[in-house]
């Protein structure tokens, strides 16, 4: 950095050397994220870890109990409902990226009017899942829109109550996410196109490549960091799915699609046992680490640059 | 001759695939308008109806009627301006010396930003919710938006902007004896107008949007935003569907609107979120 040479120019006007006054400068300005990081993302996870071991429903002062919140998970067998649902909902993640990708493609070409449809994809995105939670509840109803186009394309014999069914709710909600996202991983994507040199598809052509063959040869590594930093972000997003299911089906038929973080949300919030709630907090914040730092390793050829 | 018909032909088709996709993205929005205007009529008919039945604003004058949309309204628009000052007041300080200066324990504070990406969060909600009782925070929209104001991704987003600021206008600056705190708000501030424009955007759409926290955080209905408040209607009316629908448009216009006005800076915001 030239910074640091740069401001031994300025008059130095305390007695400390310029290195420490940068120094000071430096934490003075990063203060207030650093302050706020500490006390609610860095926190949480130290004071988390520490509340799983005990038993605390804020009445009274937290016990410690050793691993006995983990042996009452174990013993729950809504808690493993929530997991499997959890890593159920991981297909959406290679779904979203397929068709977020493929319409990428689409419209990264000069037309009249594309811009319009590249907003019109990206509406879902700046929805909120009460909203969208809401839209789909009547779109999936008995009279709703999903059973109509079910009947007519002779797909359903019968209209179904798509929210109320034990297995097919988790993947109604799971078309809600889909819906959602495909528009914001389309712009990702858009942008790591634009990146791609002309010269080289080109280069490619003129070689003899066919369009298919430009795409997997020239392309597709040229997006590595992008497909890493999608896949990433969406499977994030999928194990701490919580918001649409809460909306949409609450947990229910019979807690059959609660999700990992829905149940946290549950032993706190409406059970006001925190510490069992910080237990399965845990879990997602592992869950979620392992699959990122799974992938990190699997792109690593690629040679990611996240800055 | 017959190249033009092929290249006319194949317009038609993107076009036609173009508009099919946008239909589906888009249908739920429509439907849910169309019920919000009709005033008589099932809801629910097979085929599903795209043309309201005797248009009307009945069901809006009735939401309004039944709830203080208009609060919720105005609590909305505070929580979202209270949330995007402070994001963009601590990710833009905390950006500066992240980008322009050389500091012991730089690396490392990028390191630890860059892990916070990889961890879920919300996980920690349960801790912050506690955090906020210890200091009386529940029921406040400091509340609110203290645990998301310094993002990440804005901190990241803005350090890229101020990464392509020339050093010879940061050193001109110093060697005319500006203090650093100065340099930020006269030199680095305003050349990274797009960028802060851009995370200003993300973040409105985030507050505007959250209804979760909050849910959780607030006690009092009567400072709910209307995301929540709209969730609020559809226990009130569970089966007046063309009443929730027009609740459900008029939480959506003000978004929409902002998307309408600021499409660029939506799009080129999150670009710049990639590289």
């Amino acid at each position: 950095m030239r910074g640091s040479r740069a401001l031994s120019l300025a008059p130095a006007r305390s007695l400390a050397g310029p290195r420490l006054r940068t120094t000071l400068t430096a934490y003075l300005f990063l203060a207030p994220a650093l302050v706020l990081l500490g006390a609610f993302t860095f926190a949480p996870l130290a004071f988390g870890t520490l509340l799983a071991f005990a038993d605390y429903n804020v009445l009274a002062p937290p016990r410690w109990v050793g691993a006995e919140n983990f042996r009452t998970l174990a013993r729950d067998p809504a808690f493993w409902v929530a997991l499997r649902n959890s890593l159920r909902y991981l297909l959406v993640v290679p779904a979203i990226q397929v068709a977020a990708l493929a319409l990428a493609l689409l419209v990264n070409r000069r037309l009249p009017g594309i811009t319009l449809f590249r907003a019109a994809y990206y509406v879902p995105v700046i929805t909120s899942f009460a909203v969208a939670g809401l839209m789909w509840n009547w779109m999936y109803a008995q009279h709703g829109v999903v059973n109509w186009v079910g009947l007519r394309l002779g797909l359903l014999a019968r209209p179904f109550d798509w929210l109320n069914h034990p297995t097919l709710a988790l993947y109604a909600v799971m078309l809600v996410t889909f819906w959602k996202g495909i528009g914001y991983y389309m712009v990702l994507y858009l942008a790591g196109l634009q990146a791609v040199p002309q010269e080289l598809l080109e280069a490619a052509r003129v070689d003899g490549a066919g369009r298919v063959q430009a795409f997997l040869l020239v392309t597709l590594p040229l997006l590595r960091p992008t497909l890493l930093l999608c896949t990433l972000l969406s499977t994030l997003a999928a194990v701490k799915v919580f918001e649409e299911v809460y909306v949409m089906t609450g947990g229910g038929p019979f807690g059959q699609t609660t999700t990992a973080l829905l149940y946290v949300y549950q032993k706190a919030f409406q059970e006001f046992r925190f510490g069992l709630a910080a237990a399965a907090g845990l879990f997602v914040a592992a869950l979620g680490l392992g699959l990122s730092l799974l992938y990190v390793r699997l792109f690593r050829e690629g040679g990611l640059r996240p800055w | 001759m017959v190249r033009k018909l092929r290249v006319a032909l194949g317009h038609a088709l993107l076009y036609g695939l173009l508009c099919g996709i946008a239909l589906l993205t888009l249908f739920p929005f429509l439907w849910t308008l169309s019920t919000a205007l009709s005033t008589a009529g099932g809801v629910f008919t097979f085929p599903p109806r795209l043309i309201p039945e005797r248009p009307g604003l009945a069901n809006f004058v009735e939401v309004v009627q039944a709830l203080p949309v208009g609060r919720y309204f105005l609590n909305s628009v505070l929580l979202t301006v209270y949330g995007v000052l402070g994001t963009l007041l601590v990710c833009s300080l905390a950006a500066y010396p992240l980008a322009r200066m050389d500091f012991p324990g730089r690396d490392a504070i990028l390191a630890a930003l860059l892990g916070t990406l990889l961890l879920p969060n919300e996980a920690g909600f349960v801790v912050n919710f506690l955090t906020l009782g210890r200091l009386g925070l529940v029921n406040t929209y400091t509340g609110v938006v203290l645990p998301s104001l310094a993002s990440v991704v804005g901190i990241f987003l803005l350090r890229q902007a101020y990464l392509a600021i020339p050093q010879e206008l940061l050193d001109a600056a110093r060697v005319d004896g500006a203090s650093e705190l100065r340099i930020w708000a006269r030199v680095v501030l305003p050349l990274s107008r797009p960028a802060l424009a851009a995370l200003g955007i993300l973040s409105s759409v985030a507050y505007w949007n959250a209804f979760i926290w909050p849910l959780v955080v607030l006690r009092d209905p009567d400072r709910y935003p209307l995301a929540v408040g709209l969730l609020y209607l559809q226990g009130l009316f569970a089966h007046n569907t063309r009443l929730i629908a027009a609740g459900t448009v008029l939480a959506m216009l003000p978004i929409l609107a902002m998307f309408v006005f600021a499409q660029r800076s939506f799009m080129r915001g999150l670009e710049g979120a990639v590289r």
